[in-house]
């Protein structure tokens, strides 16, 4: 096979977290009884009217600020007309030539072949539109039932220039995304639930072509994975089909998880003609630069700026900071934890390096703790104040995330609590040496590898009186003398 | 005295006085429905419990001294606003047994007065037409000569009014559907400013031009319903936050200076002769009441129906589309999948002028011809607007015909749908421009037929041509209707 320069293109849908749909006041949240959380408006009466939710609008123009975007002061929606039983009004309200926002630019990092590498993605627009609802099949019975919880929730469209080249790119860019989304407050991101789902378009060309090649669609796609999958099967199979000296034909495709593959959907002879035209029940939308301003000045910290904050303020290292920044719950549980104990640099290194293993492992999600941010905080205080010590600060953590539970009531019952009784601790050492009369005469002939020894037994008859260090230092004195 | 013939007025100081209780009124209009309607056929549901239910309601309101100005007046509501609890059909098979259970926000508003609903009228299928021929279930007749239409598409209102079977109604307006009735009826008939009344529940046909307005026997009635139903809802994006003025405020103020434009395109050929004179003979007694005649030109006037008929059927495509059968209206039998199933049900459920403007509508929007079509109507409904601007920056009102004819008879310009178009050429900018318009009687043809003349107010001045129908109803005699 020849080599192609793949081109894509993305176009990503987010569900925007308002609490009420964007053209009716139902709720917009996820879930709830079949048709529970419709009205006549959602479920398209007839002489209902949409009105626009203000948030759904704000929450768009934040997505846009997020993704570096111009906001159209001047926006209008547009009726995209098609037939479908999940679109009761047989329109979705969208928005085709004056989107809210536009000229974005997303930089992404991802690894190509063991290099890391960094890259621009310009951002074409970002558009409001309302989401369908969803069409449950019953075989058995032979009838396809409408459920419209999910019609007229709000959701953003963000669609990017063809600026990716690889399967690579385009997973980083959703991944960049999902967090700029998250940090800007808009949407959870929560592809297992739908909130974010995305349409990819793949071409290739070679590298002496001046024109893009053909492209296909695959639409929908629900994970990070499919994303990936999709892209890679796409340009083995266009790539085939130019070397064996066949066209690559425009349509629309399916993307089969299970098997990996691409089907042929739909034709561009066959594309709908979604008859657009401006949406009459609807007003423009009109910003003025104050509103703008505020909306600007309303964005929370984004990630970009809370690496900055980790590495100035907090003094961690670059790698530390992106390690915490690319999960904006662990970022926000470490954020917690430092109001609680300020030691950045402690707090950080036992969330990569405890925390982190325990995800890692499996046994506990980013999202499921049983111990809250101050507690982690109080664990890490009493393990650099040496109240326990590290090793078994460990110990103590691993019950936490288990069960749960105050690390200081965990290590008193553990017997872990460093006491600091130097009174006890010259008695046991004493006691120790007086019990190894042989060990101790050794070390004192000069065989100074038995000191580990001499060490390990102080250090378990010690355990929770005081740390090794203190051991160290007393049981050297007591030898020397 | 004949009740039913009262102005709404007249009608509020023998309740008030409680020369008649609230029922007994009802009752006289419900017992004339049943009398003449069957010649008529103005209404498709009469809701004669309901009536009387909400009648005594309405006296506990008179006898407690708390009544506004609806409080007890029977009403008559077009059949595509949405009553709950009450059949909306739209006068279509479509919907025939659609029962919306939310009410429209003005009737809502009109219940909080204590007004009265008699029932629903019909009306040109999805208020698509001039006539009330196009209707599946009441094509109304003419009350002045029951061989001729009512006009349309709000001609069960216009016709109910004319014969006395409510005291007012409720009708909606897209291209004169509101005024063009009223005028082939001999009655009153006010298209608000877009933005001024709720579109909430009104079941939408263009919904940039639609608003809901009163049909009435008097400009002051129409002034009476229109300050119950104005004002801005929640619920519809497009409607007003302007502040909403008393509308009878100006009624019986001197017009002297009022400068009423002409615009010649209006009385141009294709207006008959006994129209164009009685309108003329209007705008002279206007003279005589001391107002200025100014003269003036809408060149874009030859492009208005055009403009207005790509326009509205566009919207209109893409509203009834919803119409499918699947969640309610009428469903098809037939059919083996979703495709086949709505395109049977929306051939069997809608009528032939109603699939001619949705075919219309979406040949306009489709992929290479938007431009050529949508884009130009667009187009020209700015140079309209801006034609009306510079009118009115020298007149206070606009005074045209309100329909080229009389009323025809039922059987003529059916078979035409060009011709039939063309007969909204005097109504149809006033939509586009977003301008309120009023048509009142200003004369009879030979044939004792009534005549129509439009005024048409700035934006939001709807006081103005109200005050200006009224000086012209004070002194014109109007002649009942044979029925």
């Amino acid at each position: 096979m020849s080599a192609y320069i793949p081109v894509i293109g993305l176009e990503v849908h987010a569900e925007l977290l308002t609490k009420s749909k964007v053209f009716c006041t139902c709720s917009a949240e996820f879930g709830g009884g079949k048709n529970s959380r419709c009205c006549p408006v959602c479920s398209g009466m007839p002489g209902t009217l949409p009105v626009i939710n203000q948030t759904a609008v704000e929450y768009a123009v934040k997505a846009g600020f997020a993704m570096g975007c111009d906001i159209n002061k001047f926006s209008v929606f547009d009726r995209k007309n098609y037939f479908y039983p999940d679109l009761p009004k047989a329109y979705q309200i969208s928005q085709l030539n004056l989107p809210l926002c536009i000229n974005g630019v997303v930089p992404i990092e991802y690894e190509e072949d063991g290099v890391k590498k960094t890259k621009n993605i310009r951002i074409n627009r970002i558009h409001l539109e309302e989401d369908a609802g969803k069409l449950i099949h019953d075989d058995l019975n032979g009838v396809s039932l409408a459920d419209y919880n999910r019609c007229g929730v709000p959701l953003i469209e963000i669609v990017t220039e063809p600026d990716m080249s690889s399967a690579a790119e385009a997973k980083a860019f959703v991944e960049k995304v999902s967090l700029l989304l998250q940090y800007a407050g808009v949407c959870d991101c929560k592809m297992e639930q739908g909130s974010i789902r995305a349409d990819v378009n793949v071409s290739i060309m070679k590298p002496t072509d001046t024109e893009f090649g053909t492209r296909t669609e695959m639409k929908n796609l629900n994970s990070i994975k499919a994303i990936g999958r999709a892209i890679d099967f796409e340009i083995y199979r266009q790539g085939k089909l130019l070397d064996m000296g066949k066209k690559v034909v425009q349509e629309t495709r399916r993307f089969d998880d299970n098997r990996g593959e691409t089907k042929a959907m739909r034709s561009k002879e066959n594309a709908h003609d979604y008859r657009y035209f401006p949406e009459p029940d609807i007003l423009q939308v009109n910003f003025t630069d104050e509103q703008l301003d505020a909306i600007k000045n309303s964005l929370p910290e984004l990630p970009a700026q809370r690496i900055m904050r980790y590495t100035n303020e907090y003094g961690l290292s670059e790698n530390d900071a992106k390690i915490l920044v690319a999960n904006k719950i662990l970022s926000d549980f470490f954020d917690a934890a430092v109001k609680a104990y300020n030691n950045p640099k402690s707090i950080c290194n036992f969330i990569n390096g405890e925390l982190m293993r325990r995800i890692n492992l499996g046994e506990r999600t980013r999202e499921n703790r049983a111990f809250t941010a101050e507690q982690l905080a109080k664990l890490v205080e009493m393990a650099d104040t040496e109240k326990v010590s590290k090793n078994d600060a460990k110990d103590i953590f691993r019950e936490m995330s288990d069960k749960g539970g105050d690390p200081e009531v965990i290590a008193k019952d553990k017997g872990l609590l460093i006491s600091n009784d130097l009174g006890k601790v010259a008695e046991v050492i004493e006691k120790v040496l007086a019990e190894n009369e042989k060990a101790v005469a050794q070390y004192k002939g000069g065989d100074m590898k038995v000191f580990g020894f001499i060490m390990g037994q102080c250090t378990k008859a010690l355990k929770g009186v005081c740390t090794p260090k203190v051991i160290k230092e007393e049981l050297e004195k007591k030898l020397k003398s | 005295m004949d009740l039913t013939a009262q102005k709404i007025g007249d009608l509020r100081s023998m309740l008030d006085k409680k020369e008649i209780s609230a029922k007994e009124l009802t009752n006289a209009y419900l017992d004339r429905i049943s009398s003449v309607d069957d010649k008529l056929e103005s209404f498709i549901t009469v809701t004669a419990e309901a009536a009387e239910k909400a009648a005594e309601k309405a006296q506990e309101i008179i006898n407690k001294g708390e009544a506004s100005a609806l409080c007890g007046i029977p009403l008559a509501i077009k059949d595509n606003i949405c009553t709950d609890g009450v059949k909306t059909t739209c006068a279509s098979k479509m919907l025939e047994d659609f029962v919306p259970f939310y009410n429209a926000t003005v009737m809502d508003k009109l219940e909080n007065e204590g007004a009265v609903m008699l029932g629903k009228v019909s009306m040109d299928e999805f208020a698509m037409g001039g006539s009330t021929q196009t209707s599946a279930f009441k094509k109304t007749k003419n009350p002045y000569d029951l061989g001729r239409v009512p006009g349309g598409s709000s001609g069960g209102s216009a016709a109910a009014v004319s014969a006395s079977l409510c005291a007012a109604a409720l009708g909606s307006d897209t291209g004169g559907s509101i005024r063009q009735p009223s005028a082939f009826c001999g009655v009153t008939g006010l298209k608000p400013t877009y933005g001024r009344v709720s579109r909430y529940g009104l079941i939408a046909f263009a919904s940039s031009l639609d608003q809901i307005g009163p049909i009435a026997k008097s400009a002051e009635d129409c002034a009476i319903i229109l300050n119950a139903i104005a004002g801005y809802d929640p619920h519809d994006g497009t409607s007003s936050k302007n502040e909403v003025p008393d509308f009878t405020a100006k009624i019986g103020q001197d017009i002297k200076g009022m400068k009423i434009a002409v615009p010649k395109e209006f009385y141009a050929e294709g207006i008959d002769d006994e129209v164009r004179n009685a309108v003329l003979n209007a705008a002279d007694y206007y003279k005589s009441l001391g107002a200025e005649l100014v003269d003036c030109s809408m060149p874009s006037l030859k492009y208005a129906v055009a403009s207005y008929y790509l326009i509205s059927s566009a919207e209109a495509s893409s509203n009834l589309s919803r119409f499918d059968g699947i969640k309610y209206g009428h469903r098809s039998e037939e059919g083996e999948n979703f495709a086949e199933l709505i395109s049977n049900s929306r051939r069997e459920g809608f009528g032939e002028e109603v699939k001619r403007r949705i075919m219309l509508g979406n040949y306009a929007l489709s992929s290479g011809y938007y431009d050529a079509y949508y884009g130009k109507a667009m187009a020209l409904k700015q140079k309209i607007r801006e034609e009306y601007e510079s009118i009115f920056t020298g007149c206070d009102v606009i005074l045209t015909p309100t329909a080229p004819t009389v009323a025809y008879g039922v059987n003529e310009n059916i078979s035409d749908p060009a011709k039939m178009y063309q007969a909204d050429i005097c109504t149809v900018t006033v939509n586009i421009a977003s301008l309120p318009g009023i048509s009142t009687t200003c004369g009879y043809d030979s044939k004792g037929m009534p005549i129509g003349m439009s005024i048409i107010g700035k934006k939001w001045d709807e006081a103005t041509i109200i005050q200006a129908a009224d000086a012209f109803e004070k002194n014109f005699a109007r002649q009942n209707a044979s029925l």
